[in-house]
């Protein structure tokens, strides 16, 4: 976890993370319309691959992305640093693809 | 303002005392014409209190030694003028921020350049006397970037302002950082590649958040935050396997 | 004990970039946690977002689109400046990317709410 490896992983998961945070809030927006349904989600994201590939990559890139900034946060506003905080990242990276996979499965897989 | 025989506007000063623990003084100072605070600091030391400790030398803004913080920003002294940062004639002065404090408004100037020579802020020469001079094209695109940022005289101002260097105590900082980037441009230097790796390790040019504090600072107007990104840039080509001989 | 002298849009910029990554990190295993419903039942993730009409999730939402758009933002300047040689430090983008952060949480809220 050299500085250069951990800041180079985390512009390049920004970078892909741009374009999907993008989509993302445009159909937020243009779904808020009323209320949110489930069927609303569901019925576009149901048994396909492409949802599955779009929400899948976001996962994994957020679970890369959200830890590495944490940990700088972590690091400069607390006592806390060295490598019982990069285990505590990993395992926070390994809830986030966890439960995130979880969410994609759930959304996309067919009941 | 002043005028000589006649009564004087004063202002109302808050000194630093003491070391890390310590307590403000305050002094009322005549207020003069063109006064800096310089002049305020020096004026308090020969007529109120001779045992305030502070520094200066050239009192005309090439050394950078009178560095303090006045009113909350870090800033050259003999280059501040009264009339142009106190509020209500007050000011409240300081030692730099982000270094220990040895007396008053003296900073132990140590662990700053520790930083510099931990980021290999030092050229490496490798021609003697004897050999021809080298030959550097001031229009290149490596000399233009060392250029940039080649005027600084390590005031402090700049880490004083840095808050990475406030959380964090083994960034080294926007100065050392700074120096080290004219050296990864300079086509001299023996060890471009050694000087790469020491800005680039922990506590190096990735902790920098680009808050642009030290460029909002420095009295020279060089822009550490444009020659940090230079080296992460460079960081990247090098893991790569680009750029450096 | 000095406190640095902070008062300029680089800085706040860097807050707010750090305030919303560290929310919206926080958050995300909560969206995992509730979009994991859908595993029970269609039924069991309906009833979750139906409770989430109530005024306070709105605005609780509204937050974290706002959030998601100023992180975007300002991560977006900090990496156009770390990766273009610019001599300056782009304040205008600033004031677009807070900009940005307004419009698309009034867009939301008008729609939502």
């Amino acid at each position: 976890m050299t500085p250069v490896w951990l800041f180079l992983a985390q512009r390049l998961t920004a970078l892909i993370l741009a374009p999907l945070v993008i989509a993302h809030l445009a159909m937020i927006l243009i779904v808020a319309d009323g209320g949110l349904t489930a069927a609303e989600i569901l019925d576009r994201t149901r048994g396909s691959v492409g949802w599955g590939l779009f929400y899948g990559t976001f996962v994994l890139a957020a679970a890369i992305h959200g830890p590495i900034g944490l940990r700088n946060v972590i690091q400069e506003h607390t006592p806390w640093r060295g490598r019982s905080l990069d285990a505590a990242m990993l395992v926070l990276g390994g809830l986030l693809v966890t439960l995130g996979g979880r969410a994609v499965v759930a959304v996309v897989g067919q009941p | 303002m002043g005028e000589p025989g006649g009564a004087r506007e004063t202002l109302t000063v808050e000194v630093w005392r003491g070391g890390e623990a310590g307590r403000f003084e305050t002094y009322d100072v005549p207020q003069g014409a063109n006064q800096t605070v310089l002049d305020v600091v020096t004026w308090i030391q020969r007529h109120a209190e001779p045992a305030l400790a502070y520094r200066f030398a050239c009192r005309v803004g090439v050394c950078g030694s009178c560095a303090m913080t006045v009113n909350g920003r870090p800033r050259w002294t003999c280059r501040t003028h009264v009339s142009r940062v106190a509020r209500g004639r007050r000011l409240r002065i300081e030692p730099l921020r982000n270094l220990p404090r040895i007396k008053d408004l003296a900073v132990d100037m140590t662990p700053f350049f520790e930083k510099w020579q931990r980021a290999q802020g030092r050229f490496t020469p490798t021609r003697t006397r004897a050999e021809p001079m080298a030959v550097v094209r001031p229009e290149s695109a490596p000399r233009r970037a060392a250029d940039a940022g080649i005027e600084c005289i390590n005031c402090g101002v700049c880490h004083a302002a840095c808050d990475v260097v406030g959380w964090d105590p083994d960034y080294l900082g926007p100065a050392s950082l700074n120096r080290a980037w004219t050296l990864v441009n300079d086509v001299r230097d023996g060890d471009r590649h050694g000087v790469l790796k020491a800005a680039s390790a922990g506590g190096g040019c990735h902790s920098c958040h680009t808050h642009g504090s030290c460029v909002e600072h420095c009295p020279v107007g060089i822009n550490p935050t444009a020659g940090i990104a230079g080296l992460k840039r460079q960081s990247l080509l090098d893991l790569v396997g680009g750029g450096l001989p | 004990m000095n406190r640095p002298a902070r008062n300029h849009p680089g800085f706040w910029a860097f807050v707010a970039h750090r305030v919303s990554g560290v929310a919206l990190v926080l958050f995300l295993p909560l969206h995992f946690l509730a979009l994991g419903l859908a595993l029970e039942s269609d039924a069991a993730l309906e009833g979750f977002l139906a409770a989430t009409e109530h005024p306070a999730f709105v605005i609780g939402e509204w937050g974290l689109v706002t959030f998601l758009t100023i992180h975007l933002a300002a991560g977006t300047r900090v990496m156009l400046l770390e990766l273009l040689p610019w001599r300056d430090t782009r304040k205008g983008l600033i004031a677009f990317g807070a900009v940005l952060a307004v419009v698309v949480g009034a867009v939301f809220l008008v729609r939502a709410g």
